[in-house]
Order: C-alpha cells, then sequence, then structure tokens
C-alpha cells in the first residue's frame, strides 16, 4: 500500500473513532462522540462504516499484494461510501427517512447533520477507493489522477448536482412529504406562470413569458451594443478607445443591482433627472422606470459589456487576410464588410445574444430593485420562499422553468454553435491588415455607442456623487453622512470599535470571498487539468457536470441550496461554509473555462518530459505546470473573488443574521429606501474589489518566461465567457 | 547518481489501442544492449506509439515490455530508468536552461548543488557550458536541441528515446546534429531507440532499423539488410525509392530463378518465390538508360521528365512496364524530353520481392 494510502486509512480512523461523528447542535438526541462509540451504543446503524474500515485495513494487516490489496481498497471504499450516504438519508431528523417508516414503523430512531467525523471518514474513504482504483492501474496507476477525479466528481455531484436533483423532486411533492406527479403538472401549468393576458388586452401575461420577453430584448440589446463597441474599438481610430475599455470593464466589478439603484436615483420620481424635468418643463413626476423600462435598461448597462468582451475576440479572431483577399477581388469597403466580415461574426453575434439572454433570465438584483408589478421568475422565486406564502413547492417549479429555459440556451448554443465557429486565426504567420470600417457603418456604430457610453458614464457619476450628498434630487448637500453611518470607527478604551452598520457584513464578505477564491481556483483549475491532459472513462460526463453549475441562474442555487442542505446528512445552512461552497462551484466553471484556455496552450510533451525525467503528476503539476497556469491563476481569483463581492442572487437565501453579506445588506437598505447609505456603500465596495484585484495580481505575480513579448501572447482572462 | 550500464529493449506480442483503432498490433522486437535501432515507418504507422510505449507514456494493452530483462509493462514513466528527447524539445519555458536541465535530479530528491553539478556536466557534454543561465527562447533551434538531448543524458538513463529529433532543424544542420547523435551514443554507449520518417536518416545512424507499417512491423534489420534486401513490396518502396516491377518467374533454379520483366530475362536470388508472377524491385541507380537501341536485349521507352541535379541527373520514363524512375550518374547532359531511350538492368539492386 502507498504511504499516501495509510495515511488516509489512519485519517479514516480518527475521523470514525476521535472525531465527534455529528454537527456540534445543542438538539441533538444522540450527543456527541466518535461515530465507534456512538455505534456501540445508541446508533447501531453507524457501525456498517466500521465494517468497511476494518475491510480496508485487512490487506495491510495480512500483507496482500499490490493487486489484490486494491480490490479490498476498492470494495471497501466504495462500500463504505454507499453505507453511509444511504445510513444519512435513512435515518434522518425526525426518524426513518426514504419511505422506511411505512415498512419499519414510526418514528425510528433520528439522527443530526454529519460533523467533522464523518466528514474525514467520508472523504478518506474515498480517497482509499481511488488509490485503489490506481492500484488497479486505472489512469495508468496514478494515485493522485484518480485521486482528483474523485474528488472533483464527489464535490460536483454533492455540492451541484444533488440540489438541483433535489428541486426536482420537490417541484412535485406535497407538504406533508411525498412526492404527487399530478401536482407537479398541476402547478406547472398554472395561469399565473404562461398565461397571456396581456395579447388579449386584459391583464398581466404569464411570469414565464414576461422573463422570456425581457431575456430577449436585452439579448438583442446587448448584441448590438456589444458590437457597435466591438468595431469601434477594433476596426476604427476612434481617439478614446482606452476610455470605451475601462468603461466596459467597469459594471464587471458592479454589483448588477447597483445600476438599478442609479436608475432610481436618476429616473425615480425624486430622482435627479426626474427632478430637472419637472421644474424646468413641468413634466410631472411618475413611476415609469419601475418595471419592464427600468430592469430593460439596467440590464443593458449592466450587460452590454459581456457582449462586448465576447464580441471583441470575435471580431479580432477575424483573419485580416480573409478580409484583404476580398479586397484584391475588388469587393469594396461595404460589399466586402456585408458579404465576409458580418457573415464570419454571425456566430458570435449568436453566442454573444445567449449570453444576454442568459445573464438576463438568472439577473435578480435589477428586478428586486426596479422590478414593480413587472414580474420575472427569478424574482418571483425568491418571494415564493420569502414572502407570505412560503410555498417551496411553488419555488421549486418555477426554479425548474427557469433552469430548463437556461439549459435550452445553453444547449442551443453547444449543440448549434458549437460547430459553427468562423475563428479564423490560426497561429500561423497572419501578418495582414483588417481594413477600416465603412463610414456608415463606422457612423451607425458612432451613433449607438457614443450615446450609450454617455449614458453608462453618467450612471456610474451619480453612484459617485450620490454618495457624497444629502439626498440625490432633493438636497444636494455635500456630506459623509453615508460613509459615517456605514463605517464608523471609534476610539474606545478597549481599542478600535468598528460601530458602522456595514462593517459586519463587510467583513463577512470579505472573509467569504477570500476563503472561497483560492478553492474556486484550485478546483477549478485542477478539473481543467484533468479534462486537457487526462484520458479516463467517462469524461464527456465529467466535463458536463463540471460545467452545469454555470447554466443555473442563481436564484435557483439559493432556492436548492435551502431545499438540499436545510436538513441531515449534510446541514449546512445558516453556516458561513455554505456561502463559500456555494461560491466555488458557482464560480468554478470559469476557473474551469481559463485553465482551458491555458493548459490548451501548453504543449503536452512538456509534462512527458517531466514524467520521463521521473516526476510523478504531483510534482509536474506543481513545478511544471502551476508556474505556467499564472494567467490563468490570476483570472480565476480575480472572477471569483469578484463574484463573491457582487453576487446578490444565490446568497439572498443562504445569509443569515450571523452571516450577512455586503449585497444582500444593500438590497435591504435599497428596500428600506435609505438610498444614500446604499449607495456609498456600493462605491466603498467596488473600491475594495479594485484593491483586491491589485493585491491579487501583486500577489501571485506574472508567468516568467524570459521572452521578452511573452505577455503580449498571454490569453486574455476568461472574464468574457461569463 | 550510479552510472547504468545500456540496457535492452524487449517487446513481446505487444498491442496498444485506443478505443477501436489499434496503433501498435502484436509487436514483438529486441533491441540489444548499446545499440542505435530507428522506428522507421510513414505517419500513423505506430512508430511514435511503440516509442512512447518504450518510455511509459502509453501503457499496452496487452504484452509484455521489458527493459534490461525487468518487466515494466505497467510502470508508469517516472519509475522507468528512461529518458526521451521529443520532437518539440519540450523545454520548460519558465526555467533556465541549467535548471532544465537540473529538473531531473532535482526531482529524484538531490540537493541543488548536486543537481546543478550534473547539469553543468552534461552542459559541457553537449557543448553548451557558459549557457546555463539563458532563457531556452534565447537559444537557437541546434542548442535547443542540445539542450533537450543533455537534459535527456544527465539521469545516465538505461535507455534514451529519440522522437524525429532532426524534424525542427534546417537542411545543413541535420546531418551534423544526427553524426553528433550517432558519436555521443557510441562513445557513452548507450542503448537508443530513435523515431524518424526519413530513410535516408534511418540507414545513417542506425545499428539496425525497425521498419512499421499500420501498426505492425514491415521488416527489421541492418541498414544493408533492408535496402538489399527488401521483404515487402511496402519496405522496398519506402527505403530507396524502387521501381516496382510486375515479372514473370519462369524457372526455379535452386536458389537462383530466371524472371521476365518485360523484354528482359533476369537472373536473380529466387528469396523463396515461386512459379508464376512475382514483384520485381529495381533501384533507381540499377536502371541503366540507352539513347541508341543496344544489341541485347532492352526495353523501349520515353523520357518523360528530366532534372539536372548536378552531381547526377533524374529521369521520369514512360513505357510498357508503367512509369520508372532513373538517376543516370555517368551522363551529365539530360536527355530531352520524348527522346526515345532504351533500358537495361545493372547487376546490382535488382531483387525479387517475396509477396
Amino acid at each position: 500500500m502507498a504511504p499516501a494510502a495509510k495515511a488516509w486509512l489512519v485519517a479514516a480512523w480518527a475521523g470514525y473513532v476521535l472525531a465527534p461523528w455529528y454537527l456540534a447542535d445543542p438538539l441533538s438526541a444522540l450527543g456527541s462522540g466518535g461515530g465507534l462509540w456512538l455505534g456501540l451504543t445508541r446508533a447501531p446503524w453507524l457501525l456498517p462504516v466500521g465494517l468497511a474500515l476494518v475491510a480496508a485495513t485487512w490487506p495491510l494487516a495480512r500483507g496482500l499484494d499490490r493487486t489484490r490489496a486494491a480490490r479490498w481498497l476498492v470494495a471497501a471504499g466504495m462500500g463504505g461510501l454507499a453505507v453511509l450516504w444511504l445510513q444519512g438519508f435513512a435515518v434522518g431528523l425526525s426518524g426513518w427517512g426514504l419511505g422506511l417508516a411505512s415498512l419499519l414503523g414510526a418514528p425510528g430512531p433520528a439522527q443530526g447533520g454529519m460533523g467533522l467525523g464523518a466528514a474525514m471518514t467520508a472523504t478518506s474513504l474515498l480517497m482509499l477507493f481511488c488509490a485503489g482504483l490506481a492500484g488497479l492501474g486505472w489512469c495508468r496507476g496514478d494515485a493522485f489522477v484518480t485521486s482528483s477525479i474523485g474528488l472533483v466528481v464527489a464535490l460536483v455531484g454533492l455540492f451541484v448536482l444533488f440540489p438541483v436533483l433535489t428541486i426536482l423532486g420537490s417541484a412535485a411533492g406535497t407538504p406533508g412529504g411525498g412526492a404527487s406527479p399530478a401536482l407537479f403538472v398541476s402547478r406547472l401549468a398554472d395561469p399565473s406562470i404562461w398565461g397571456l393576458g396581456c395579447l388579449a388586452g386584459n391583464g398581466t401575461c404569464g411570469v414565464a413569458w414576461n422573463t422570456l420577453f425581457l431575456a430577449i430584448l436585452v439579448g438583442l440589446g446587448t448584441t448590438l451594443l456589444g458590437l457597435a463597441f466591438a468595431l469601434i474599438a477594433t476596426r476604427t481610430a476612434f481617439r478614446y478607445k482606452k476610455a470605451l475599455r475601462l468603461l466596459s470593464l467597469l459594471p464587471i466589478i458592479t454589483p448588477p443591482f447597483v445600476i438599478g439603484l442609479a436608475l432610481i436615483l436618476l429616473f425615480g420620481r425624486s430622482g435627479a433627472v426626474s427632478a430637472l424635468l419637472f421644474d424646468v418643463f413641468g413634466v410631472p413626476r411618475s413611476r415609469w422606470i419601475y418595471g419592464l423600462p427600468g430592469i430593460l435598461i439596467a440590464q443593458l448597462l449592466a450587460f452590454t459589456p459581456i457582449a462586448f468582451l465576447v464580441l471583441i475576440g470575435v471580431v479580432q479572431g477575424i483573419s485580416p487576410s480573409l478580409e484583404e483577399a476580398s479586397q484584391t477581388l475588388r469587393a469594396r469597403g461595404w460589399v466586402t464588410f456585408a458579404t465576409i466580415t458580418f457573415p464570419l461574426l454571425r456566430p458570435g453575434l449568436a453566442n454573444a445574444f445567449l449570453l444576454g439572454f442568459v445573464e438576463s433570465m438568472a439577473d435578480f438584483g435589477n428586478p428586486l430593485v426596479l422590478g414593480g408589478n413587472y414580474e420575472v421568475l427569478s424574482t418571483k422565486i425568491f418571494f415564493a420562499i420569502v414572502g407570505a406564502s412560503q410555498d417551496q413547492g411553488r419555488a421549486a417549479v418555477l426554479a425548474t422553468i427557469l433552469l430548463a429555459f437556461t439549459l435550452g440556451a445553453f444547449w442551443v448554443q453547444h449543440a448549434w454553435l458549437g460547430k459553427r465557429s468562423y475563428t479564423t486565426v490560426t497561429g500561423k504567420g497572419d501578418s495582414g491588415l483588417a481594413p477600416p470600417l465603412p463610414r456608415r457603418v463606422a457612423w451607425l456604430c458612432y451613433a449607438t455607442a457614443i450615446p450609450w457610453a454617455l449614458f453608462t458614464f453618467a450612471v456610474y457619476a451619480i453612484i459617485l456623487v450620490g454618495s457624497f450628498v444629502k439626498a440625490m434630487g432633493r438636497d444636494y448637500t455635500p456630506t459623509f453622512e453615508h460613509y459615517l453611518t456605514g463605517f464608523r470607527i471609534e476610539q474606545t478604551p478597549q481599542g478600535l470599535f468598528f460601530s458602522g452598520s456595514a462593517w459586519n457584513s463587510l467583513f463577512v464578505t470579505l472573509k467569504v470571498a477570500v476563503l472561497s477564491a483560492p478553492f474556486t481556483a484550485a478546483i477549478g483549475l485542477l478539473t481543467a487539468y484533468l479534462l486537457t491532459r487526462q484520458t479516463f472513462a467517462g469524461r464527456r460526463a465529467f466535463e458536463f457536470g463540471t460545467m452545469v453549475s454555470f447554466a443555473v441562474p442563481g436564484t435557483v442555487v439559493g432556492i436548492s441550496y435551502i431545499l438540499a442542505f436545510n436538513v441531515p446528512p449534510v446541514e449546512i445552512t445558516g453556516t458561513g461554509l455554505i456561502l463559500i461552497i456555494c461560491f466555488v462551484f458557482r464560480n468554478m466553471p470559469v476557473a474551469v473555462r481559463s485553465g482551458i484556455a491555458s493548459l490548451s496552450q501548453i504543449d503536452k510533451s512538456l509534462d512527458e518530459a517531466s514524467h520521463t525525467l521521473g516526476a510523478r503528476s504531483f510534482t509536474t503539476v506543481w513545478r511544471v505546470i502551476v508556474p505556467l497556469l499564472r494567467p490563468a491563476l490570476v483570472a480565476a481569483l480575480v472572477y471569483s473573488f469578484v463574484r463573491a463581492m457582487t453576487a446578490v442572487s444565490a446568497v439572498i437565501f443562504l445569509v443569515s443574521a450571523e452571516y450577512n453579506m455586503a449585497t444582500t445588506y444593500i438590497v435591504g437598505r435599497v428596500e428600506a429606501g435609505e438610498f444614500g447609505l446604499a449607495i456609498a456603500y456600493s462605491t466603498a465596495l467596488v473600491a475594495v474589489m479594485l484593491v483586491g484585484i491589485l493585491l491579487i495580481q501583486l500577489l501571485v505575480g506574472e508567468r516568467r518566461l524570459g521572452r521578452r513579448t511573452a505577455l503580449a501572447a498571454a490569453p486574455a482572462p476568461a472574464l468574457a465567457s461569463s | 547518481m550510479p552510472r547504468h550500464a545500456p540496457a535492452s529493449i524487449e517487446f513481446r506480442s505487444v498491442t496498444k489501442r485506443y478505443g477501436t483503432v489499434t496503433a501498435v498490433d502484436d509487436v514483438s522486437f529486441t533491441i540489444e544492449p548499446g545499440t542505435l535501432v530507428t522506428l522507421l515507418g510513414p505517419s500513423g504507422c505506430g512508430k511514435t506509439t511503440t516509442l512512447r510505449l518504450i518510455a511509459g507514456l502509453e501503457i499496452a494493452s496487452a504484452g509484455e515490455i521489458l527493459i534490461g530483462g525487468r518487466d515494466v509493462t505497467t510502470q508508469a514513466a517516472a519509475d522507468r530508468n528512461v529518458s526521451m528527447v521529443f520532437q518539440s524539445y519540450a523545454l520548460f519555458p519558465h526555467m533556465s536552461v541549467l535548471d532544465n536541465v537540473a529538473y531531473g535530479p532535482k526531482v529524484q530528491g538531490l540537493g541543488r548543488a548536486r543537481a546543478h553539478a550534473l547539469a553543468l556536466e552534461k552542459l559541457e557534454l553537449v557543448g553548451l557550458s557558459g549557457l546555463g543561465n539563458r532563457s531556452p527562447s534565447e537559444l537557437s533551434g541546434g542548442q535547443q536541441q542540445r539542450v533537450a538531448v543533455a537534459r535527456a543524458l544527465v539521469l545516465e538513463p538505461e535507455v534514451l528515446l529519440f522522437d524525429e529529433p532532426l524534424s525542427n532543424l534546417d537542411a545543413k544542420l541535420r546531418r551534423r546534429v544526427r553524426d553528433d547523435i550517432r558519436d555521443l551514443q557510441q562513445r557513452l554507449n548507450l542503448t537508443v531507440a530513435y523515431v524518424t520518417h526519413d530513410q535516408e536518416e534511418a540507414l545513417a545512424v542506425s545499428d539496425r532499423i525497425i521498419v512499421m507499417s499500420n501498426a505492425r512491423i514491415a521488416q527489421s534489420g541492418t541498414p544493408r539488410e533492408l535496402y538489399e534486401e527488401p521483404a515487402s513490396v511496402f519496405v522496398a518502396d519506402f527505403i530507396g525509392n524502387a521501381n516496382l516491377l510486375p515479372g514473370d518467374l519462369l524457372r526455379e533454379e535452386g536458389d537462383r530463378a530466371v524472371i521476365q520483366v518485360g523484354a528482359l530475362t533476369i537472373d536473380l536470388p529466387r528469396r523463396g518465390a515461386s512459379r508464376g508472377p512475382v514483384t520485381v524491385a529495381v533501384r533507381p541507380d540499377a536502371i541503366r538508360l540507352h539513347g541508341t537501341q543496344p544489341s541485347s536485349p532492352a526495353i523501349q521507352a520515353q523520357v518523360a521528365k528530366a532534372a539536372y541535379l548536378g552531381g547526377h541527373v533524374e529521369y521520369t520514363v514512360g513505357s510498357a512496364l508503367g512509369e520508372l524512375f532513373a538517376v543516370d550518374r555517368t551522363d551529365r547532359t539530360p536527355m530531352p524530353v520524348g527522346a526515345p531511350v532504351w533500358i537495361s538492368f545493372a547487376d546490382r539492386d535488382v531483387t525479387v520481392v517475396p509477396r
């Protein structure tokens, strides 16, 4: 047995015998203690786990040869995990689960959520199972690879697939705890979801149609705006390209609802512009911004940068020599654009549209702040959970519909666009010069993009100005009042006292962001390594599993985590841990993508050279791959740090009084009408993020290739794929 | 580090499958210690897979691989005492030349000072002393190649593998590097397996050549055996561009045979052929071209192309036997296209190819 396997065996026994098996829970009927002790006294269903451990120890005690020991480890690991998982569900919080009550008589024994001991034992069993597989020759007998695959599969299964499946189960669930397909169908067919009243001119349309309509508008709008920006940035001699770039990157480090907030401050009943119009032109103040127009404008502002980043890559990806060829064939500027450039852009446009579409569906903050009577799925799900009705089944059905929409969009993208990529840069020397835009296209782009850029600028100006004045639209007296409310620090005899109301949530947010970023990067890059460098059975399914959480809207993640992790065996709601886990698995696909992009540029023969020089997989990863992956590492760290600071949709379900996040706190301030504090906090948050990004850059450093021009060729961070 | 004696490599019925594709099919061979053996074949014939199987970068689907008499079939690359020089050189771009060469000893757990001493020694061996602090991208292609060789040699492996080491070098440099590799191999008494698709390179450096085709071994032997006694049409064609002509074996006379090729009747070693149609391989050098009809029997043909190449003239001629490729080293004045010629064969470099 390998030394690592022995260490895991020790850890498994330690987890089973020494560490407390259950979460420390004063209400637990079983009390605390190791798994073995509880198994012998009060919880006999824990004893089979011990049997599995004995089986895992057997080959060591008997000194079996490599292959036979490996078979024992595989059997023990698999059996132990199965038993552990089954007992977790069979014995629930309040008696038998899995329908055993009718078989064995209610209520039966009860147990709480698994704790440190159970987690240690489960992890060790998994690692022993993987070590066994390696011993049987899987993945060329490389235990590092089998363990990595096992770990990623287990984590993704537990924290991505299991919650999503729980939603589907819950959508058909009755309040009593059973399941009824008829109830599922009736919930699904609810007229408040699919009604078409607005077409007939009476009443409102169903929430599903609302969501779709909005998403299509946003997809079209962001694509057009993004295209205009991309063409200006790449194909014109526009003087302020740098400013354009900056403006397009700003929304990435802005919590999404902040834009909605700024719109309220501009166009709300007491907004700056509304006040101006009323004072000068006598235009009556109205609530027009609340509803479809407001959400649409806010989402266009928030998601145009994404379309821009996608399309700028596509525009740059068109080989200039194609357009030059067209010109040498006597096609003039406009003809070349219409017959060559634009057709080559089409898949990119479809891609940008789909991203805008999905982002709009998944957006929660803006509809919450600006929605008014215009309901969309993400907010409706939220109110089904937290509102007066508290209908988990209905929330689950709505979440299922939203999930179906987004998964459908990604499926379309994958199935249809996957085969239609016209990226024509081949890596061979291609020294052509892209022609400038035809004049009418250029003017069209300017006419679209420049007003929009000014508008974005105005929005950000409002955010900055608004945080320093008493009340936007009414009282422009300069003040630090909002910052003081949020971030007051008092000098007391005991030392500094952070008495500002925002400190608590800011500290939690920072802690969660700082803790989740390295885990996200590690698991994402590890997955990317497995996907690009290893071949194993089920690789496609593995890839799909790791990318699923990309297509799951935050609201759906939030509700699925509540449904899955509010009860044993894995009971972690209300803790800080669930926030970290949520961010790790939500942001992991971006780390995977950016890792794959970087790894596919690193020749495989580097790994092989390292192997033939006697380095194993782990050493190779550590000494050869990781140093070359620095750009991807920075991208993954920055992305997950920023997302943890700005996301609101999933965490709003998961925060508790003790663990509140900055974004949810700000949303709360907005709902309470404390716009000044909200906006001051948002500004502070953006500043904190900028500092964080700089720190990450500084800590990770840059990839040293000893090449003078290497950095120009380094892949761009994969923020574009968000 | 102990100096390892060169080891033998033995394949026993080794098969490598990727899904339904068989890359190496039931291959057996032995490479003697201290020899340089070339795996030669067209792309996709399985030669690189065979090399990677020796290195442990691929694990055989069936069969046994022995290195130095020990079974290493399931051993990972890191556990085998085998080093490889990659086609792309695979120099770690984030390390200096010295760190690249010292990588092997370092990951084996040797101290930094000891690893660097070993690396400097090997850099000197390949003639790169003083360049240790450069980054690989600051070296020329030929220098990078030598770094790769130094890095592969630093662990003093039992077996050294080369995967098309010359393919990234320009034509002039190839001949020199080729000679350097052969020189190094003989000086250090190394067992070397060498993959190439260039038959001239293979003939020049090898003790033995293993010709592969369609995942199997087509023939193995010394360069001379392969050139003079090709075992199949494929080998005859692949090594030395033979003209493959249809013939008719008229009479078996012990180990000789009388064979009719067009208008010519020739007497050749029989090589196991029996009466009936046979294929005769004729090297371009063995085709004699006559401007006027000779008195002895000859095949009539016509010049289709003629290329003057300095030391010799290459001809493509059309005849009743099909297009023939001929090299004339005697007369440097090319015959004009369309001129009638008569063909006869030299005594050497004409063989019957077993079917």
